[in-house]
């Protein structure tokens, strides 16, 4: 195993045994998702009788699915950051820095963990749309599909809160940031509503959005008769901002030493 | 205190330096804001720390002692200066650095959340180590710091003394050539303090590490270093073990407390007229000197002040103390600075 590697590991399952030593914490993030799912999907069960909502016959329970996985690796990754902060204010972080670990271990170690809280965050919100009703015709490749646009844009927007982290040093900067990104992107998107009912505004708002690639991924992928033309360039899209971001938050290592 | 005969660090070898830690003319500046002259925290601090030994970094908060152990351990870069440690060029080879040192920060260094074995463990295999040498190195040291009764339970339930020690431990888990300590028993209880101390002189001996520690004890620094350096303002203004340092201020020291803080510039004025008595300074109400003869200075001096009606509190005669080399080099008392 390389250096690399080992690290990365090494600090994920830190990260894990963290967690799992919080029960009320992966309560809290487990039961999250499920209100969303619930509470959207009761709120606006009859949107999908609106004329010109692409609900393509299904529910809206089904339409809603892809949204709240999406919506769910978004708000729970904005958060990645606090763990950097954490161990600023503790020694963790001088510590790790004197010590022979690879930057790039640090920055995937937390995406890494991150990533397997997407994970079972969607796998649970899978397994309550369907204990509440909801089908989906392509199962294959529709939920691995479900789940790479989750874990992509976990690590996306993980990575921005790394960066945000190293660059502001502050938790409140962090939760500032992280409120002002995360509910204007969940609602120029088609997680919750279809856009095409919306202003022309928020429809191209949507197409730039990478929480909607996501959102149309995973709902395309599920579709009986999936659109790959809509699938494929948002999921590369995706890929290439995970690349980037994750590459440009582990640049703000760097930064941070220079400010301290 | 503990003298040692200095032993070879590790990384000997390759290094044409004689010393283990060398920094030259370090200066570094932070800036403060925008229309603000930068803050100048390293002011061409030059240090030199030989191989096995305990070196002390003396000094009041803000003078430069943390900032000092920042750039020594890679964690921050000076504008400019020169610094080796453990025979690597720190700027130019900060990764070789890195394998070489454990750096104990003031803050805790361990996850509350995980146990003080996963921890050490952990920190073993970032460090290199396989997974059977990681669990023995761990072994090892939480039976040398007491820690093994407590080992498997959260670190967060642990007293402050047992995860400052797990700090300790930690930084030396890849059995560092150098090991940097920055206020080691700051915030700790005198019992806690007292325990730490001697596993900082056992250590340095078992461990043949080379120790770099902060402090802004007087006491500590006397009793845990080899050699120290006073630092002020950025600048190293002394230098040499305790005993040396304190040597160089012949004769005794004269301390005398006014009633009245008013009165300060003013006793100090006649009692520098009294003879043989030099180096008079005054700060608040306490009044300070050197004489080679004290017993007959202090009567001479209570004289001046009575004469002109200078209140006295107290009047002590002492053998020098590291607090009267600090003054001396430093221009002002410690008390007064180290808050």
């Amino acid at each position: 195993m390389t250096t690399l590697a080992l690290h990365s590991a090494l600090l994920t399952r830190r990260s894990v045994t963290a967690l799992v030593r919080q029960p009320a914490f992966v309560a809290i993030t487990l039961v999250q998702p499920a209100i969303w799912l619930l509470l959207f999907g009761a709120l606006f069960e009859t949107a999908v009788q609106i004329p010109g909502f692409g609900a393509d016959g299904r529910s809206y329970l089904e339409y809603l699915t892809p949204g709240v996985v999406a919506m769910t690796a978004l708000f729970s990754a904005a958060w990645a950051g606090t763990v950097y902060i954490e161990d600023m204010t503790l020694g963790v972080m001088d510590r790790m820095l004197a010590s022979p670990v690879r930057r790039g271990a640090m920055m995937s170690g937390t995406i890494a963990y991150q990533s397997i809280t997407a994970i079972v965050q969607t796998a649970v919100i899978i397994g309550i749309a369907y204990a509440a009703g909801a089908r989906f015709d392509r199962p294959f490749p529709g939920i691995v599909l479900t789940f790479t646009a989750a874990v992509l844009l976990t690590v996306v927007f993980a990575a921005l809160s790394n960066a945000v982290a190293l660059l502001s040093r502050d938790q409140n900067a962090l939760i500032g940031i992280s409120q002002l990104l995360s509910l204007p992107l969940a609602f120029l998107s088609s997680a919750i509503m279809d856009p095409q009912l919306a202003p022309d505004w928020i429809q191209t708002a949507a197409t730039y959005n990478p929480l909607d690639w996501a959102v149309v991924v995973s709902r395309e992928g599920l579709a009986a008769a999936p659109d790959w033309a809509a699938i494929w360039p948002r999921l590369g899209a995706l890929t290439a901002l995970a690349i980037v971001m994750s590459w440009l938050a582990t640049k703000a290592f760097a930064a941070y030493q220079r400010s301290v | 205190m503990t003298h040692r005969p200095a032993t070879l660090v590790a990384d000997a070898r390759t290094d044409h330096s004689p010393w283990a830690v060398e920094a030259r003319d370090l200066v570094k500046t932070y800036p403060v804001g925008r229309s603000k002259p930068p803050v100048r925290a390293l002011d061409g601090l030059t240090l030199q720390v030989r191989p096995g030994e305990i070196f002390g970094l003396l000094g009041p908060n803000g003078a430069g002692k943390s900032t000092t152990v920042r750039i020594l351990s890679t964690l921050s870069r000076p504008d400019s200066g020169a610094v080796r440690v453990a025979g690597h060029d720190v700027l130019r080879e900060p990764a070789a650095v890195r394998h070489s040192i454990g750096l104990v920060s003031q803050k805790p260094s361990a996850a509350p959340l995980m146990t003080g074995r996963e921890s050490l463990e952990m920190a073993a295999r970032i460090q290199g180590l396989g997974r059977d040498a990681a669990r023995r190195r761990t072994g090892e040291l939480l039976d040398r710091f007491g820690l093994a009764d407590a080992a498997d339970r959260l670190t967060r339930t642990w007293s402050g003394g047992m995860n400052r020690k797990l700090d300790v431990a930690i930084g030396l888990v890849n059995r560092p050539a150098v090991l940097f300590l920055d206020e080691p028993t700051t915030g700790l209880d005198p019992e806690a303090r007292a325990e730490m101390w001697a596993e900082i002189a056992r250590m340095a001996t078992v461990e043949r590490t080379t120790v770099l520690l902060t402090t802004h004890y007087l006491d500590e620094a006397d009793h845990l270093s080899d050699r120290l350096a006073i630092v002020d303002h950025g600048r190293v203004v002394a230098e040499g073990t305790p005993d040396s340092l304190k040597s160089e201020l012949h004769g005794d020291s004269i301390v005398i407390e006014l009633t009245d803080s008013a009165a300060g510039a003013d006793a100090a004025q006649r009692l520098s007229r009294v003879p043989a008595l030099v180096d008079v300074v005054h700060e608040g109400r306490t009044v300070r000197g050197r004489t080679d003869r004290g017993a007959t200075v202090i009567p001479a001096a209570l004289a001046a002040l009575e004469q002109g009606g200078v209140e006295v509190a107290s009047a002590t005669v002492a053998r020098p103390s590291l607090d009267d080399v600090y003054l001396r080099h430093a221009g002002r008392a410690f008390e007064a600075v180290a808050s």
